[in-house]
């Protein structure tokens, strides 16, 4: 495996016409990985906070979400009622996360829920969100004992609750977040940023929602 | 997978003849290029965009191997493992030992250019494992044992139509005995066989848009969500890229997901992105015991440094040919390997050797239109013209065409001569008919004449002669 590694490693510094990088030349690089620089700033989600969430919502609609504002204690009544109007069972598997649990579950007698990853005969999933993008109206789910990556893909419809305070502008303020809660080095293992549900182009180059992953996909985002 | 591309003319002439390509074809033209317009006009900073998507690719190239060792550096501190081929068969190799290491019966496989570049599954096959293509598109061809026909769609040269003839044949056996009509009938249907398939995978195979050096994540883009549960279900995930998917942070994939998306489909952002680094952690419910990276390079180191390097900036998006009037004519198949259009123009006779597909670089105008759209400003017709100069140094230029060139550089060389010759021609073509503008037929032009009129002359004689009558 070495002797693979060394071939293709001192061929492109043969065809570069250099050896291993190193003094200056070095030094830039690593200066480079250790302060990213951004590229140009799109100016569409340079907002207000208030104005980002509509934004944020905008485009989520435009990409086939549906889109619920509501009060901290109206997230479980807004889940029960997204259900009964979708003509979807009242149960669904949740993610195992503190946030999800402090809404008042109780005060729906009807709905049931279980806590832990998504089996194939789940059709409901309940999830969190790490951040969310308003520049393309796109949630982001970082991975973890409080967040299966299953609830983001197997079951046909994908609850998301978002925090209007964890509505950001691009990418990069995502990756900022990472950086302070994992550490610059240690990515969770999967971040799934997600725009709308399932798709595909695949016949005839016509959309049709509910390729692999939920053909729904419902956020609740929560006023605080 | 076995070349075609030395029979580019007899291809061709199949596609031409194919009205099912050419109505899928039509569909094309006004699908994705639209679409990409339109997206680009709604982002005020995309050309702006496409600069630094230019430069952030040159910088990775120009420290390649800086950004390879770190990334590598990452995925093993995280307990993922690199492997590195040098050539396609170490490629399989590693694969189909990981594979078996597993005792896998099936993998499940989301679309990857690098694998059929290395004809992944009839290795996989031959050694007795399952691959299940679960890209719809992709899964289509695989069915009907047909290799992809664009970078992104794979199935883009089949209708409708042709799509429930093949799961009404090859679904039946499962129960599904109705011949559908509506497009989402077909995509649920597929959705219902796959997913038994991906539960039941006992390694995901998945390419890489990007691999980031950063973070040693590997960044993969899909509408389906196809790869997801490919890299999530099985409890081996395998990675597959090529040398040159390699960037350097975080913040240059979110300008290269600026421009990908919206130069591949005309969406904002996929519906998909995700970003997988290592193996699953200690208290995660789900996601695969084993992460590895197989990093590939069959020929593309020998490529930098040289003046057609910049073929390796290439992100994949496909707007190359979505806009080229050629392959919009013929379809992908015809190119004859894995990469068609443009690109695959200009990286087949690397990849495969001038010899085998020099006819390739030849057809095309120059028009210029796929240089225009790529999103990391890939000279394409500069590339095409690189190959064509290979190819005559080489002497692998056919006869006519060569004598041809030899004569208009005999002419070229001696400006008398070509001046007296040319108005004389003039004239002459002037004889046969200026006033409808066009020839039907033409002496020595048949095979131009055959298919398509030939444009008269303008009036005021040949371009020199107009070009001094100007300027006095």
């Amino acid at each position: 495996m070495n002797e693979a590694r060394s071939q293709i490693l001192n061929g492109i510094r043969r065809s570069l016409q250099r050896g291993e990088l190193s003094g200056d030349a070095r030094a830039a690089v690593e200066a480079r990985l250790a302060r990213p620089p951004r590229g140009p700033a799109v100016a569409r989600a340079a907002l207000a906070q208030p104005e980002k969430v509509g934004l944020f919502c905008q485009w989520a609609e435009a990409n086939n979400a549906t889109v619920a504002r509501v009060a901290p204690a109206e997230v479980a009544a807004e889940v029960s009622a997204y259900l009964a109007r979708n003509n979807l069972p009242a149960e669904a598997v949740i993610a195992p996360s503190p946030q999800l649990a402090g809404y008042d579950w109780a005060s729906q007698k009807m709905l049931s829920l279980r806590q832990g990853r998504a089996e194939g005969s789940d059709h409901v999933s309940i999830t969190g969100a790490f951040a969310a993008i308003a520049e393309t109206g796109t949630v982001v789910m970082a991975s973890g004992p409080e967040h299966p990556v299953t609830l983001n893909l197997l079951p046909d419809t994908h609850i998301v609750v978002l925090r209007e305070s964890d509505i950001v502008g691009g990418y990069e303020e995502v990756w900022e977040r990472l950086r302070a809660r994992y550490g610059k080095d240690r990515m969770p293992r999967t971040v799934n940023t997600i725009t709308g549900p399932s798709r595909t182009g695949d016949i005839e180059q016509a959309m049709e929602l509910g390729a692999h992953g939920p053909r729904r996909m419902h956020v609740l985002v929560v006023r605080e | 997978m076995e070349s075609t591309a030395h029979d580019f003319k007899e291809n061709v002439d199949t596609a031409l003849a194919d009205p099912n390509l050419q109505d899928s074809l039509a569909k094309l033209k006004v699908g994705f290029s639209e679409r990409r317009r339109q997206a680009a006009e709604r982002l005020p900073e995309f050309e702006a965009l496409r600069d630094c998507a230019r430069d952030i690719k040159n910088h990775a190239l120009a420290n390649l191997d800086f950004y390879l060792e770190e990334f590598e550096r990452k995925v093993t501190a995280l307990g993922g493992h690199v492997h590195w081929a040098p050539t396609a068969e170490d490629a399989r190799r590693i694969i189909g030992e990981l594979c078996q290491s597993m005792g896998a019966r099936t993998v499940a496989k989301s679309k990857s250019m690098v694998a059929e570049e290395i004809a992944l599954n009839e290795h996989l096959e031959a050694l007795g494992i399952a691959p299940i293509e679960t890209d719809l598109g992709e899964y289509i061809i695989q069915l009907r044992h047909e290799p992809p026909s664009h970078i992104i769609a794979p199935a883009v040269h089949l209708t409708k139509d042709q799509v429930a003839d093949t799961f009404l044949e090859h679904h039946r056996k499962l129960g599904f005995t109705k011949r559908l009509t509506e497009r989402n009938d077909l995509v649920a249907e597929a959705r219902y066989v796959l997913r038994q398939k991906f539960l039941d995978a006992d390694v995901g195979l998945t390419g890489a848009n990007f691999l980031v050096a950063e973070t040693g994540s590997s960044l993969l883009v899909t509408n389906e969500g196809n790869a997801d549960l490919s890299n999530t279900l099985p409890r081996m995930h395998i990675v597959l890229a090529s040398v040159e998917k390699v960037i350097p942070t975080l913040e240059d994939a979110a300008v290269l997901l600026r421009v990908l998306a919206r130069s591949a489909t005309g969406q904002e952002s996929s519906a998909y992105t995700t970003l997988n680094t290592g193996p699953k952690r200690a208290g995660d419910l789900d996601g695969p015991e084993h992460y590895h990276v197989v990093i590939l390079d069959n020929g593309r180191s020998a490529v930098l440094g040289t003046e057609m390097q910049d073929m390796l900036r290439c992100i994949r998006c496909g707007a190359c040919m979505n806009h080229c009037p050629v392959y919009g004519a013929i379809g992908g198949h015809a190119y004859g390997w894995v990469y068609p259009g443009p690109i695959g123009a200009v990286l087949t006779p690397q990849l495969i050797g001038v010899e085998e597909a020099g006819n390739l670089p030849n057809a095309s105008t120059f028009c210029g239109r796929c240089e225009s759209v790529c999103p990391v400003r890939i000279p394409l017709p500069s590339l095409m013209r690189h190959w064509r100069e290979r190819e005559f140094e080489r002497h692998l230029t056919p006869r006519a065409v060569r004598q041809g060139l030899a004569l208009w550089s005999f002419m070229a060389r001696r400006p008398r001569l070509y001046r007296r010759l040319t108005t004389l021609a003039n004239r002459v073509l002037a004889l046969f008919g200026r006033a409808q503008g066009r020839y039907q037929t033409l002496p020595l032009a048949g095979g131009w004449t055959r298919f398509r009129d030939f444009p008269a002359p303008p009036p005021g004689g040949t371009f020199h002669a107009q070009w001094r009558g100007r300027r006095s």
